[in-house]
């Protein structure tokens, strides 16, 4: 393999990565200062508990998060350097603001909060969960912002060989950012809350604090039917919005190759990389409606797209319909887990199935990036520079040297990172530190 | 408007040295700190007394690289793209030592296991000293320039880096690292373990003394470092800072004042690294052989807006960060008390 295949490989390794650990940190984040909240208005010692376990795990979870992140920031220099010189300018500022506005505060607050339990009042020790919950949420804004101008470029001037800022507000308005940022938080609320929801479960089954995972769990069931459904209800709107300004992906997500008004939607469908292999029992107008809400609107096909302007096809058809499915799955789960909360305990066949499930939000977040990046593909800002030519200037044994080591690092962390959440979770709450 | 624009560049020049200073002095100590690990601590509760004397710090400090390298990569984008693919390799191993000692802070307490303690004992050092050694390394080789040709895209291999002028670069920021941690552990600990760390820096003090004075000599040789400073002298004045501080560390330590001389220690830190990055200016990335390739202010800065707006940014963020991270410090600056130890 050449220095950009190794390079797309560990890029995408590395962010992969660094999403098992993202999602949980957003949502846990904000559950825990709600505990916390719950605490300081209501005085009882059980909120404080809840704060302090879910506390414990989501502290394990946040350092991988941070330590993968780093990685990325290097990455655009070291191995996708011709991308940071085209577009520093605009990218780079984005993630400067990003560490000097969210990333201080999100790290500098986290050890506050993880040695302040007996130095600061409870109200302050409130105060520095909302300020990481807050600062991590920000953090994403920021990193979606600089996406977003990857997957739909606005508000630059080609000048001097590369984009320049011209236009700050339309970068940071794009509205392709914001679906991805309201999408992505939505889903990485699902997570938190599929985790919890486990968790509670397993202890609940076991009979161990059920007063303690009966509170939880309610929270957990709460929040995982508002945010299954809502980021279902976003992720129609994201699609319309992906149909408008990148006919390509949509087309991918969909392996659709015949540009056509009414354009039908297979029950069954085989993809392929230059058509379809098999496609029947079609409904006519459902892909039209439900890329333009109009089932007579015109949908570009593959066909009418240069071919070396096709994203893998294949990869982006199964994680969409991958990530659609999970989410259907995720609604009835949550709905639910919703409904029955007050008896929860009266249905252990479902308690015990819930641990299980906690993975489904992690891998339909996980192929949601999928299509997003590689429905993105030749291009790694769209429509403006290739991949190819972002690449670095490196070899390929140097590339191959880093991308192994760094696996061989990350897993090992991955392993012993959810060993010892697993742990934490089984352990339940427990006084002291 | 050029002149606009090259004055912001000047501006976003003197800004991305004071970052870098800001995280040398902040992630300097705590690198230090886990560095002097294995030779400082003497039994579990002594470990334990050193992670938590950084362990509330230790993450916003780290922050400060990741600011200092995204303005590297906001306001000089072509100096970001050659300085980190052109330093590849020892990049990557910075990084995965950090990634290794990061997690150590939140994996090593939570399984009562010797051999699970002493992994991550292991990568607390290796990735505290590491980071410590490699920034030298790569800061003295860009002071001294890289091979840059006409299209800025070259390679340095590591080997090429371990040269003696970017060695010693890497034994000088070891060993600034190592005593400004042993007056941090003097500051934070208690007892017999205070009385070590304060007594291994007042003799580390002659030795860092030497290798400043060596490591000058050096850069007088080797780089251009100097070129500046001869031809306006008045530039000397820079050099009264991390003189001072060298001078008042000692006097503070005679003192046994541990915060006035950890403070003296921050002042010649950061004097050193503004005295080196006042000696590169107008260059960020010097070309060796050939200087007319090296990447300046002027050839690898963003457009005037992109300064422009980050510089609003930096100056509404910039203090407030300070300020927060100025509470937590005062927060958490009683020496570690055993009773309540972390990790």
């Amino acid at each position: 393999m050449d220095a950009l295949m190794l390079s797309r490989l560990q890029f995408a390794a590395a962010t992969a990565f660094h999403f098992i650990f993202v999602p949980l940190t957003l949502g846990m984040s904000v559950l825990i200062a709600c505990m916390e909240t719950a605490f300081v208005r209501t005085g009882k010692e059980v909120y404080r508990k809840m704060a302090k376990f879910w506390g414990k795990i989501f502290l394990v979870n946040f350092a991988l998060g941070v330590v993968t992140g780093i990685t990325l920031e290097f990455q655009f220099g070291t191995n996708w350097a011709g991308y940071s010189a085209y577009v520093g300018d605009i990218f780079g500022s984005l993630l400067a603001i990003e560490a000097t506005a969210a990333f201080f505060l999100e790290s500098t607050f986290i050890g506050v909060w993880t040695f302040g339990w007996d130095r600061l009042s409870p109200k302050a020790h409130m105060v520095t969960a909302w300020l990481v919950a807050g600062a991590s949420n920000l953090s994403a804004v920021w990193i979606l912002i600089a996406n977003g101008f990857m997957q739909q470029p606005m508000g630059y001037v080609m000048r001097n060989g590369r984009a320049e800022l011209a236009d700050f507000m339309a970068v940071i308005t794009n509205m392709f950012a914001w679906h991805e940022f309201m999408h992505t938080i939505l889903g990485s609320f699902a997570v938190a809350a599929f985790f919890v929801m486990g968790v509670s479960a397993w202890h609940l089954l076991r009979k161990n604090e059920t007063d303690f995972f009966k509170k939880s769990f309610r929270l957990g069931a709460t929040l995982a039917i508002l945010a299954s459904l809502l980021v279902a209800i976003q992720g129609h709107s994201h699609g319309n919005h992906v149909a408008e300004v990148q006919p390509a992906k949509l087309a991918a997500m969909e392996s659709h190759w015949e540009t056509q008004k009414y354009a039908p939607m297979y029950l069954l469908q085989i993809p392929g990389q230059k058509g379809n292999v098999l496609e029947a029992i079609p409904i006519p107008g459902l892909l039209s409606f439900l890329a333009f809400n109009d089932p007579s609107a015109e949908v570009v096909g593959l066909n009418d797209i240069p071919a070396d302007e096709h994203p893998p096809v294949v990869l982006t058809f199964l994680a969409f319909r991958g990530m659609v499915g999970l989410g259907t799955l995720m609604i009835l789960v949550a709905g639910f887990a919703w409904l029955k909360r007050n008896t929860i305990e009266e249905y252990p066949k479902f308690l015990k199935i819930l641990p299980f499930l906690i993975p489904v939000p992690y891998i339909a977040i996980e192929l949601g990036w999928i299509v997003a990046e590689v429905g993105r593909q030749p291009w790694i800002v769209y429509g403006l520079m290739r991949t190819s030519d972002g690449v670095s200037n490196v070899t390929a044994a140097q590339v191959s040297f880093s991308l192994i080591v760094m696996s061989a690092i990350y897993t090992l962390l991955g392993i012993c990172g959810i060993w010892l959440m697993m742990r934490f979770a089984k352990q339940g709450p427990v006084e002291g530190h | 408007m050029e002149s606009l624009h090259y004055t912001l560049a000047t501006v976003w020049f003197l800004l991305w040295g004071v970052l870098w200073a800001m995280y040398f002095v902040l992630d300097g100590f705590d690198l230090g700190v886990g560095t002097l690990m294995p030779f400082l601590a003497k039994n579990e509760t002594e470990k334990r007394v050193m992670y938590n004397s950084v362990g509330p710090f230790w993450d916003g400090n780290e922050v400060w690289l990741i600011s200092a390298g995204g303005v590297t990569f906001a306001a000089f984008p072509l100096a970001y793209a050659q300085m980190f693919s052109g330093l590849y390799t020892p990049l990557m191993l910075l990084l995965f030592a950090l990634i290794l000692r990061g997690v150590s802070f939140e994996f090593r307490s939570k399984v009562d296991s010797a051999a699970w303690k002493k992994v991550w004992d292991t990568c607390q050092f290796v990735g505290s000293f590491l980071p410590a050694l490699l920034l030298g390394v790569a800061f003295a080789n860009i002071f001294q320039g890289l091979p840059l040709d006409d299209t800025h895209l070259n390679q340095a291999n590591i080997f090429q880096l371990l040269n003696p002028y970017g060695l010693a670069g890497g034994v000088l920021f070891t060993v600034m690292f190592v005593l400004h941690g042993a007056l941090w552990l003097s500051i934070r600990t208690q007892g017999d373990l205070q009385q070590r760390a304060s007594n291994l820096a007042i003799k580390l003090w002659p030795v860092l003394v030497v290798i400043t004075v060596l490591f000058l000599a050096f850069s007088a040789v080797s780089t251009q470092l100097f070129g500046n400073y001869l031809q306006t002298p008045l530039l000397f004045v820079v050099l009264a800072l991390p003189v001072g501080g060298l001078v008042l560390m000692r006097v503070y330590m005679g003192a046994a004042r541990w915060w006035a001389a950890w403070g003296a220690s921050a002042v010649f830190i950061g004097g050193t690294t503004m005295f080196a990055i006042v000696g590169l200016f107008p260059a960020i990335i010097p070309s060796k052989p050939n200087p007319a390739n090296s990447l300046t202010i002027m050839n690898s800065a963003s457009s005037e807006l992109t300064l422009k707006i980050m510089l609003g940014v930096a100056v509404v963020f910039v203090p407030i960060v300070m300020l927060y991270q100025f509470w937590a410090y005062k927060n958490f600056s009683h020496p570690v008390d055993e009773a309540e130890l972390e990790y």
